[in-house]
């Protein structure tokens, strides 16, 4: 299915030609983003009602996070769409070099979140915050009893958030290698595309995440 | 890849070797393992049935333990849903049979086609493995708080239907792909066959459902090991949520199971009525209203679970809907039946008995969704022969009248329409001798998973229990004759029964790529008339 080079115009036996195979990697992309979008539902869904039902807690410990450290991640993960985007631009007019560029400095973007990502989860550790039984700061349970479900969802879902990044950032080390053997061009570029919108999407996630954990108290 | 195939070859010998099936990229035969598959854990859940059937012939323990007949009917359920229901139809038949109805060579990604087998695989063999790490006693609804308290596998099984659910995602996934940009040419929506909407319906119910269900399992099986209270009223939580997130999937996934059938049904009456489909696009749209619907009734599961009045009469309301389209497409088969000439093979046999339990299942459906009748039938063996009526006398009363529809097609011999006629008796009147009389147990107050009962339910249960062993008497009968047909039956020819879909226009069984020359769609898929009759 994969082997095409640039500008060759390979498809697999089941396709009309390049094109065709083309749009339907490109729709199965956007099925699989679909379900993505219902496989993180019932935790948005969930954190919504919790919310509700311990409003006070919730309040409480949402407080704690890092609005700052959080902020940091949302720009870092705007640019990093923003440069997938121009490596694929870049494939679509032949620029060899800058698709290599503009993937490794989405890969850098990649890791710089999940550096924040560390250092925030290493402060909520060391605060005894982890969810369940593990949450050990007793002094914030006397304030917010229900302080554990709230940090139950935090790592739930930035965790979740999180994988997918990592994910992501193989795919993106896997990218850079066959952006250094030329494989992309304007005859040939799926992959990219497809992990690109990927990317918006994991993008999209966590700008519905930043605020909601850490911003509306 | 190959581009040809040898003049005379077809997709079970050509290519040779059992590596070439192991790491197959063909549909068809990726059809085919989830056909056999699917069948063997069709026989595992129907012993647990028949083991259930056993001990409630008495009141009474028989010859197992209570918490032995909770597994048991944990694991038939479990079996029977996750491995055999909702894979039956769409992954084994309409592996095989949607890329030909299309005029494909392949669905639109043939290996995450494979990557779905082999994830199907896995995660069944994951679920059997709790068989060796004490069972599972849930249940197959993995009702939280016992689920997160009970010192069963049930994290193991939580595990298993997680994995089983991105197979079925995947498989909804190619199947929509594959819909929309694979038609041969002149294959227009509106000729498009009903099977490929029933695929096309089920496909959207599998991908926006199932990740839902693997979602609530995933923070089950974290509330299990790590003891976080999301679902355990006892740690904070709300076993509701988990009931509202649980039947938000498992509502739908009734309807992956029984859509399908319904296109089944679909291909089957116009071929042997020999008559054009009554109301094609009614008929289509009335898929998509099923499923569209499906999404929004799930509440009438927890009707008993402390859900406002309100929210109550809503779903109860909505749910009524269900019988409108449903309605719609059994109206339609009989106008489609009205002055055909009927041909009484095997596969109309079963049509007909799908219409007769579906209906009944269907009407008792209405009552359940009523707000007071529920209250009473909640939870009793009503409930019980309702959805087995659906989903046995719906989906596998369709599924065998696929198994013969297609079987020429499948293996390019026919079976013996005799033992076939046999057979369907055999289990049309044992399903209704097991099923029917727990109408009445439900409706007398016999409560659904108990392993005992009053003296007073004991011969409507012995009627049941009967009627279970016909039924399997049935299937070892179908077993045997489609067995022999597979190695001994007579030839099949291209279209032996004279149908006007694409699968019967390429050779029994079909080529590596299907078809030997592109096929060109220039008519509907049931123009049957005096001409074509």
């Amino acid at each position: 299915m994969s082997s095409a080079h640039a500008n060759e115009h390979e498809h697999a036996h089941h396709f009309r030609d390049a094109e065709h195979q083309f749009q339907t990697n490109k729709q199965g992309m956007w099925l699989f983003l679909l379900q993505e979008v219902l496989f993180f539902a019932p935790l948005f869904v969930g954190y919504i009602i919790f919310k509700f039902i311990y409003f006070d807690s919730f309040h409480y410990a949402s407080k704690q996070l890092d609005w700052v450290l959080g902020s940091v991640n949302t720009v870092i993960l705007i640019v990093s769409s923003f440069t997938v985007a121009r490596a694929i631009s870049s494939a679509q007019r032949g620029n060899q070099t800058g698709v290599i560029e503009n993937l490794v400095f989405t890969l850098i973007c990649g890791l710089g979140f999940m550096a924040v990502k560390a250092i925030e989860y290493s402060h909520k550790i060391h605060d005894g915050l982890l969810p369940g039984p593990l949450f050990t700061n007793t002094a914030m349970l006397e304030v917010a009893p229900e302080a554990p479900l709230f940090f139950t969802f935090y790592f739930c879902m930035t965790g979740l958030h999180a994988l997918h990044v990592v994910g992501g950032l193989v795919v993106f080390v896997w990218l850079i290698k066959r952006a250094k053997r030329g494989e992309f061009g304007p005859g040939y570029y799926t992959p990219l595309e497809l992990t690109g919108l990927y990317w918006h999407f994991v993008d999209l996630v966590w700008i519905f995440l930043f605020p909601l954990l850490y911003l509306v108290g | 890849m190959e581009h040809t195939s040898p003049e005379g070859t077809n997709y079970i010998n050509y290519p040779k070797g059992l590596m070439s099936w192991i790491v197959t990229l063909d549909h068809k035969r990726i059809g085919m393992m989830y056909f056999f598959t699917v069948l063997f854990f069709f026989l595992i859940g129907g012993l647990f049935a028949l083991g259930i059937r056993l001990e409630l012939f008495e009141p009474g323990g028989q010859f197992m333990t209570a918490d032995t007949y909770n597994r048991f009917f944990t694991y038939h359920g479990t079996i029977m849903v996750f491995l055999v229901i909702i894979p039956m139809i769409p992954a084994a038949m309409g592996n095989f049979i949607l890329p030909l109805q299309l005029g494909a060579k392949d669905v639109a990604f043939p290996r995450l086609n494979l990557a779905s087998y082999y994830i199907f695989l896995f995660g069944a063999i994951v679920a059997f493995a709790t068989l060796f790490f004490g069972g599972v006693d849930t249940g197959w609804t993995f009702y939280t708080p016992y689920s997160t308290n009970t010192s069963s596998a049930a994290g193991m099984m939580l595990t298993a239907a997680f994995i089983l659910g991105f197979s079925s995602i995947f498989t909804g996934l190619n199947f929509v792909a594959t819909i929309h940009k694979l038609r041969a040419p002149g294959q227009t929506w509106m000729r498009l066959p009903l099977f490929c909407w029933a695929l096309y319906a089920t496909s959207i119910i599998q991908l926006l459902a199932t990740p839902v269900l693997a979602l609530t399992l995933m923070l089950v099986a974290i509330e299990k090991v790590s003891g976080v209270g999301i679902f355990d009223p006892a740690l904070g939580g709300d076993p509701v949520l988990f009931q509202h997130f649980f039947w938000f999937y498992s509502h739908p996934a009734v309807y992956i199971m029984v859509l399908p059938a319904l296109g089944v049904i679909n291909e089957v009456v116009p071929v042997f009525a020999r008559r054009p489909i009554f109301a094609y696009k009614a008929m289509a749209a009335a898929l998509f209203g099923i499923a569209l619907v499906a999404f929004i009734v799930w509440g009438h599961h927890m009707f008993t679970s402390g859900q406002t009045v309100l929210t109550n009469f809503v779903f109860s309301l909505i749910t009524m809907f269900v019988a409108v389209p449903t309605g719609i497409k059994v109206f339609s088969w009989l106008a489609t039946m009205y002055k055909g000439n009927i041909q009484f093979y095997a596969p109309m046999l079963y049509f007909f008995a799908f219409m007769f339990v579906f209906v009944i299942g269907g009407l008792t459906g209405v009552v359940l969704a009523t707000l007071g009748a529920d209250i009473h039938f909640h939870d009793t063996y009503y409930v019980v022969a309702h959805f087995h009526y659906v989903m046995v006398g719906g989906t596998l009363m369709a599924f065998m009248a696929a198994i013969h529809y297609w079987f020429p097609k499948f293996f390019g011999r026919m079976y013996s329409e005799a033992w076939a006629k046999i057979s369907w008796l055999f289990i049309f009147i044992g399903f209704n001798l097991t099923f029917f009389p727990q109408f009445f147990l439900g409706f007398q107050g016999m409560p659904r998973r108990y392993y005992n009962y009053l003296p007073d339910y004991t011969f409507l249960n012995q009627l049941s229990t009967i009627g279970s062993f016909l039924v399997g008497l049935g299937f070892f009968i179908a077993a045997f004759y489609l067995g022999h047909a597979l190695f001994r039956g007579k030839k099949a020819p291209d279209n032996p029964w004279r149908a006007l879909t694409l699968e019967w226009q390429t050779s029994s069984p079909p080529p590596l790529e299907n078809f030997r020359y592109e096929p060109v769609v220039t008519h509907g898929p049931y123009d049957y008339g005096p001409e074509r009759g």
